[in-house]
């Protein structure tokens, strides 16, 4: 009791000790450096494209799509998505924080493979991820068969509507947090855990107190992503039947093509998107953490499980199982039944080299440019900060068919010779996907002191010379995993790659869909497993690579 | 690690050579068939010496219509683009570009996609010699677009439970009470909307009404398109699912006759037993009129019939092409007597859905 209470007292001054409260740093950071401004200045332009097109479209609107818009019905689809999101996240942390912490801090056995299987779900698609689960867990489908084998059930409860979705989507959404959070507890100084332990703390309570205070920016970053996708989601929500505001934007482009109705629900969906990451915005807080101690964090010693080596193995195992291996055994039974069956299976080495081609650019330029608007928005926190960040969440969180059509009026009109290139189309996906690489840009950053910067300016660095020698190797891991992440999804990436891409192009996910759509499941397998496949690479490059990286 | 990265690399390495087993088997059979088409070929399309381009805007597959496609360039010599999505978002995008659209032709899946860029006026009308090569029924009253191939609405029904005797003879037949729960349907499926549409002009506003609050009383299952419906009649999930015909022959290509599913064609006919087409038009803004008209000329060729009979289970649409074997003929199918052009107003339909509650 005693020493709880002393630990206690002495709670501001541990953080004080090792790390920094950032309210008391937040001014005087020194002047705003062009090589940020301008970086943020264009892209928010950039991001602000889809914006405009829905304005001029909500202008154009018809009687029928206001009458749209103003029905009960409305709220109760935002509802639904509102219920979705909230459970989709919940499901999403309870998995990947323990996926996370398991595999960086503890000697669970074959830790590496874990740790890279873990994160591949990612680039499952989800109207394939979808289809694949329905077609094991549907009321009347392989897991029912396999029940109704062996302890004669006859029908199990139906799979569709909410929970579906749910488990739909927090399966191939979770990576988001795991992978963000795993940077961010492989940048932790265990000194302050060995500090709170050492003052009689259990390792539990340690990790309650003291860790996950840490770790909350890196869960609200990746929150914020697993909310966003699951607003832009339509494959999953159509295929397990939940009607979510999204799927009611798709529907308008499906029938009557009334483009007007759609921009007004997307308008509105943004607006919601807008709450949500004021939300995230207000949970993180005003309170930042970041390391003050040496370049070199103490290094990490793993945790031993002992009696919870099983448990924590089991989870893992389960986790990967229904994730990653039971849609890829389904796809791998897909290819072998419809080659016995004499189904020719087409090459796609050529949609495959275009998919790694564009998924590349894309992930470097958005690692790239996430950058500075990372360092603008933690450095110079305040109201335009704010503001920057909200827009460049935009793209995320809008269905890629508004994304998608609104380059298409811009970029068909103003973008002369690179309307239907590669680059309006990887143009496109970093508006869709660059706040994916600035949540982990940015919760790199903020684990950084700035007094290094301010340290090496006094020296009399130039602001870029600061940038490049102190402030860029800091941020490294932070950059990598965006780039990451951006890579993985973008491989899977379907609607704006048809609306955009140029004549002809095709990637493995066009494929996939061209295949799934009308019913040649043996044909879509093969390049389904291979974006599966080619994904692992830089995913288990990742994994390898931030041993080397705890700066 | 190194371990790791060894099974990761075995993995990549079979992967490989088991694509490229499979690449080259594939490409045998598609170079046997081009040469043996390419004789046919050559008599339907002149080959001039500068061919020149098209740019084909497809709502159509490319697992549908890409080998076809590709036959004609080989054919024509023509340099031809296509750009591939689903015909709903193509439509979409043909609006956005409006005048500036690269595309010379739209090759949608259904005649609501193509009803919506006819109404925004970006169709060219189409020469007399290629309207000629449809039936009447298949094309737009202004000669804007041409149906190529045909697609028929049926119900699916699962074969372990029911048998042919005990399917309803019309559409009418699934508002029984028996039904309950029962049955499944795609009411956001553009197939599923042109039939509803059908069902207007045939029966009238007010008994469609009915007939779909009848079935909704009867708590249908909802699916968000034709493919897992078809899987859900034969897992037993649904009995009768409202579909296309060709969805369930691509399922027994794939898993064998023993696939629980069968198609059965409503023998009163009615629009149940729709005959919808699938097709195109040329935009006023075309660029390369001459080859669009070409690609016209050769869809509607004996060969591509036969490669839409055969290859994908469509419905040849022109004079003396076999249907599949597989099929039920068109003229066994009590298709009802419409006009596609009637099929356009899609928005009506839409609005009586979602009066209805059945769309968002």
């Amino acid at each position: 009791m005693e020493v709880n209470s002393v630990l206690n007292k002495n709670r501001t001054s541990i953080f004080h000790g090792t790390y920094i409260l950032l309210s008391t740093v937040r001014k005087g950071v020194g002047p705003l450096p062009i090589s940020i401004l301008i970086p943020c200045i264009l892209i928010s332009a950039a991001m602000m494209l889809p914006f405009v097109y829905l304005i001029m479209r909500t202008f154009g609107a018809s009687d029928l799509a206001w009458q749209l818009l103003f029905r009960i019905k409305t709220l109760h689809t935002l509802f639904n998505t509102l219920v979705l999101i909230v459970a989709v996240v919940g499901v999403s942390i309870l998995i990947s924080l323990p996926m996370a912490w398991l595999t960086v801090r503890t000697d669970l056995p074959l830790r590496r493979l874990w740790s890279v299987l873990g994160a591949l779900p990612i680039v499952i698609p989800s109207y394939v991820g979808a289809f694949l689960y329905i077609t094991v867990f549907g009321p009347k489908a392989l897991f029912q068969q396999l029940l109704e084998f062996a302890f004669g059930v006859e029908r199990i409860p139906s799979f569709y509507g909410l929970p579906g979705a749910i488990i739909v989507l927090s399966l191939l959404s979770y990576p988001y947090i795991y992978l963000i959070v795993r940077a961010s507890i492989s940048n932790i100084d265990s000194s302050i855990e060995d500090s709170a332990r050492s003052l009689g703390r259990s390792s539990f309570r340690t990790f309650l107190t003291v860790t996950l205070p840490i770790l909350k920016p890196a869960i609200a970053a990746g929150a914020l992503l697993v909310a966003l996708y699951v607003i832009s989601d339509f494959g999953a929500v159509s295929l397990m039947r939940y009607p979510t505001f999204t799927w009611s934007i798709y529907q308008q482009y499906q029938g009557a093509i009334d483009r007007s109705a759609a921009a007004l629900l997307s308008t509105l969906l943004l607006l919601f998107s807008v709450v949500i990451l004021y939300l995230e915005q207000k949970s993180r807080g005003r309170i930042k953490y970041h390391r003050s101690g040496a370049g070199i964090p103490k290094r990490l010693s793993l945790m031993r499980l002992g009696q919870w080596k099983w448990p924590a193995l089991i989870f893992c195992v389960l986790v990967v199982s229904f994730s990653l291996l039971l849609p890829s055994s389904i796809l791998v039974y897909w290819l072998v039944r419809g080659i016995s069956n004499g189904e020719t299976i087409v090459s796609v080495w050529s949609s495959g080299l275009n998919s790694i081609y564009v998924s590349g650019l894309t992930a470097v330029f958005a690692g790239l440019i996430a950058i500075p608007v990372a360092a603008f928005i933690v450095r110079f926190p305040g109201k335009v900060a704010r503001l920057f960040e909200s827009i460049s969440y935009v793209g995320y969180a809008l269905p890629g068919i508004v994304i998608g059509l609104s380059l298409v009026f811009f970029g068909v009109r103003y973008g002369g010779f690179l309307y239907q290139t590669i680059w309006i189309l990887i143009f496109a996906y970093i508006v869709l996907f660059f706040p994916v690489a600035m949540g982990s840009v940015r919760s790199s950053f903020a684990q950084i002191r700035p007094s290094y910067e301010e340290a090496a300016r006094g020296l009399g660095r130039s602001n870029m010379r600061v940038m490049y020698s102190v402030t860029l190797p800091l941020v490294r891991s932070g950059v990598i995993v965006a780039m990451a992440l951006v890579f993985l999804i973008t491989m899977k990436e379907l609607t704006a790659t048809l609306v955009l891409g140029p004549l002809g192009f095709k990637t493995l996910a066009t494929e996939v869909w061209s295949f799934t759509s009308e019913a040649f499941f043996a044909k879509a397998a093969f390049p389904a497993l291979l974006i599966i496949l080619l994904s692992s690479i830089p995913t288990a490059f990742i994994m390898y690579k931030n041993r080397d990286l705890r700066l | 690690m190194k371990r790791l990265f060894a099974s990761l690399t075995l993995l990549i390495t079979v992967g490989l050579v088991f694509s490229f087993a499979c690449s080259s088997e594939s490409e045998v059979i598609v170079v046997e068939k081009i040469v043996e088409v390419e004789k046919e070929v050559i008599k339907e399309v002149e080959v001039s010496s500068s061919p020149g381009k098209l740019i084909i805007y497809s709502g159509r597959k490319e697992s549908l219509v890409g080998p076809i496609i590709e036959q004609f360039k080989e054919a024509s010599g023509i340099e031809v683009k296509v750009k591939y999505g689903s015909t709903g978002e193509i439509a979409a995008t043909l609006l956005e570009e409006g005048a500036n659209s690269p595309a010379d032709v739209f090759f949608a899946q259904d005649p609501g996609g193509l009803g919506a860029v006819a109404n925004a006026g970006m169709f060219a009308k189409l020469s007399a010699d290629i309207l000629g090569l449809s039936p009447d029924w298949a094309q737009s009253s202004e000669g804007l677009w041409v149906g190529i191939s045909g697609r028929a609405r049926t119900l699916v029904y699962n074969t372990d439970q029911l048998d042919p005797s005990q399917m309803p003879s019309t559409l009418q037949g699934l508002t029984d009470s028996k039904w309950k729960g029962k049955i499944g349907w795609a009411p956001t499926n553009g197939s599923f909307q042109a039939m509803i549409t059908a069902m207007r002009v045939i029966w009238g506003e007010e008994e469609t009404k009915t007939w779909l609050q009848s079935i909704q009383a009867n708590k249908p299952l909802v699916y968000s398109k034709n493919t897992p419906q078809v899987a859900a009649a034969a897992d037993g999930e649904i009995l009768i699912g409202l579909v296309n015909h060709y969805y369930l022959h691509r399922f027994l290509s794939e898993e064998g006759d023993e696939f629980a599913a069968r198609n059965h064609h409503l023998k009163g006919g009615g629009p149940g037993s729709l005959v919808m087409v699938a097709g195109g038009g040329i935009l006023s803004t075309a660029t390369n009129s001459e080859n669009a008209e070409k690609f016209f000329k050769f869809m509607l060729s004996t060969v591509s019939q036969q490669y839409f009979a055969g290859q994908t289970y469509e419905y040849p649409l022109v004079e003396g092409v076999k249907t599949n074997r597989i099929l039920t003929p068109m003229e066994e199918i009590n298709k009802p007597d419409i006009d596609m052009a009637q099929l356009e107003d899609l928005a009506g339909t839409q609005t009586m859905l979602r009066d209805l509650g059945i769309l968002e």
